[in-house]
């Protein structure tokens, strides 16, 4: 099969990653709670959620490591556990600090190489690809930084050259050009048509590279759709030398207040009329522009904030 | 609030990503799903990969020459022959077998590779099918290791003394290649059942002595024991004299302490390990 047009070959579903109502119950305790959503060929998927929301859980349901109490997942629209040859179609990091401590990181490719059928030269490409040099490649795991270890992972996850790729906190412990160059090589992929779905606890870290967000708390989709979508309407940032007299301003002209940020005011209008109604009470800004992911940051915060605790007494 | 330093361009991506996928797309089919075969061999490479693996082989083969050396210096000249060489090679190898048998599993636990094992293998009895196998080469394979240091035994007592008798049967090799790979199956059945190594390990050496030990104090577990206790039931198999030359009786006994020692351990962990949540 001549697969060099790019990841999605021949045979692209309309939906590589399709979850159906997911469920997962430990005991009285709902880890998972009716999650559904789809990831299509071309996108980044962002699985965006604090700690202990249920990420790793419904990413490990997804491939068949964990039985869902309820609901179904297919990946390319098969169970995981009914693909022959996973690896080929799906590229999986969920946790890089599972890797034999003793091996070599070369070793830990060819391990994989060989279960998959994958030649030698792919172990080559693969260490390259995330720049894992030969120094590093011969020592083994047990030495290397979590930031390597996550090249790694993701080098043993792109190894069967997969259309697919789910990966859990792939940017932990990256330092900042590592995930910047994280983010380049996932777009890339994205962009050749393959199918990326990535957990985060961190919002920026997601929205910059994402085309779709799923927001999870308490094992709850709380929000989705696409990242335009997310951060449209999310209203107006407005910030004055005077909040009060800003305050007033925006009362006066009946513009809604939805929450203050450091400083600054969350309002729920076209930046237009927010700066329409600044500027006939005469109040001088410091700050106006389209909240973005301010709204976002909003939910994302008041769902954290419940959980923190949660994660806290766990 | 800071906007994102990072643009959401297509062109800044590292040349290391412009690699085209689809290089490796030669074979014949590659989704076909992986042959025992191919899992069998990357398991028996798992067993050499780490210091801890390649040292217990080593410490297997080492097994066997250490014994023929210490009879070499200790046993009389008439019993320094090919056979008893051969047979004494085989005790401390079957201690260490169910350990590389236990290790092979557990391993995976603890090092937690079984998620990737698991994910590339998604139908899990076949990387257990494929563990087995590769635990029945190293068995074989040990074996073949004491054939050539009792061989080697025999050529220097010949050479030091009145010993280095050659005489030998097949029944004694078909008895040491049974025990031997009862004794890695029982290491990998315990590991699929305890899946923790110090359990696994601990279990594996006390349980059957405990039962060896009450089979023998208590009269009324006599004749249970000459059924259930693996030391007497597999003792045919490799010792002196006639080893490996087994009656119809001492077969059925050996299939039935096997059984209960290792088949039932192996099925109750391979459910087990099929069931299991993996994180």
């Amino acid at each position: 099969m001549d697969r060099s047009a790019g990841p999605a070959g021949p045979g692209t579903l309309d939906s590589m990653i399709t979850v159906a109502h997911l469920t997962k119950r430990y005991g009285r305790h709902t880890a998972v709670d009716d999650v559904s959503f789809n990831c299509e060929p071309g996108t980044v998927t962002g699985f965006l959620g604090p700690n202990g929301a249920g990420k790793s859980t419904t990413m490990r349901m997804i491939c068949g490591f964990t039985p869902p109490t309820a609901g179904t997942a297919t990946v390319e629209d098969v169970d995981y556990r009914r693909l022959p040859n996973p690896g080929r179609r799906v590229g999986l990091l969920l946790d890089a600090g599972a890797q034999h401590p003793g091996r070599t990181g070369r070793e830990t490719l060819t391990l994989s190489a060989r279960t998959m059928g994958v030649s030698r030269q792919r172990v080559d490409e693969c260490l390259d690809q995330v720049g894992l040099n030969a120094v590093a490649a011969r020592r083994r795991v047990r030495a290397y930084s979590l930031g390597m270890r996550q090249r790694l992972g993701l080098a043993q996850a792109l190894l069967g050259d997969p259309r697919v790729l789910i990966l859990d906190e792939p940017a932990n412990g990256l330092d900042p050009e590592g995930i910047y160059w994280m983010r380049g090589l996932l777009r890339d992929f994205a962009d050749r048509g393959g199918t990326v779905l990535l957990s985060s606890h961190l919002l920026r870290e997601v929205e910059a590279v994402a085309d779709r967000l799923v927001v999870i708390g308490a094992g709850r989709v709380v929000a989705q759709g696409t990242r335009d979508e997310l951060l449209a309407g999310a209203g107006t940032l407005v910030r004055a030398r005077d909040p009060e007299a800003l305050r007033a301003a925006l009362d006066r002209a009946g513009l809604p207040v939805r929450s203050s940020t450091d400083g600054g005011l969350l309002v729920a209008a076209d930046p237009g009329d927010v700066g329409q109604a600044t500027a006939d009470a005469r109040v001088a800004l410091l700050e106006l522009r389209p909240a973005e992911s301010a709204g976002l940051e909003q939910m994302f915060l008041a769902l954290t904030a419940g959980d923190s605790v949660r994660e806290a007494v766990k | 609030m800071t906007t994102d330093a990072t643009p959401r361009t297509r062109t800044g991506s590292p040349p290391a990503a412009d690699r085209a996928p689809g290089m490796d797309g030669h074979r014949p089919d590659p989704y076909a799903r992986p042959t025992l075969l191919r899992l069998t061999l990357v398991e028996l490479r798992k067993l050499a990969d780490t210091r801890a693996g390649y040292w217990l082989l080593i410490t297997i083969a080492l097994a066997s020459a250490v014994i023929v050396a210490v009879m070499l210096f200790t046993a009389p000249d008439p019993d320094q022959r090919f056979e008893n060489f051969f047979a004494l090679a085989q005790i401390p190898m079957g201690i260490l077998l169910p350990i590389l048998g236990i290790l092979l599993v557990t391993s995976e636990f603890s090092q937690r590779t079984l998620l990737t094992t698991f994910a590339l293998v998604p139908q899990r009895h076949r990387v257990v099918l494929a563990k087995v196998g590769a635990g029945v080469v190293a068995a074989l394979l040990s074996v073949l290791t004491s054939l050539a240091t009792a061989a080697l035994g025999t050529v220097l007592a010949g050479l030091t003394g009145d010993g280095g008798a050659w005489s030998t049967d097949a029944s004694a090799l078909v008895g040491a290649a049974v025990f031997q790979v009862v004794n890695v199956a029982l290491g990998i059945a315990f590991g699929l059942l305890f899946q923790n190594t110090p359990l696994a390990i601990v279990l594996s050496l006390v349980l059957p002595i405990a039962w060896s030990t009450l089979g023998a104090m208590i009269e009324r577990l006599h004749r249970a024991a000459e059924w259930l206790d693996t030391g007497l039931t597999t003792a045919a198999l490799v010792e002196p004299p006639n080893p490996g030359d087994l009656d119809g009786g001492q077969w059925a006994r050996l299939g039935v302490s096997v059984t209960v020692w290792v088949v039932l351990p192996l099925v109750a962990g391979l459910v087990r390990t099929v069931r299991r949540e993996v994180s």
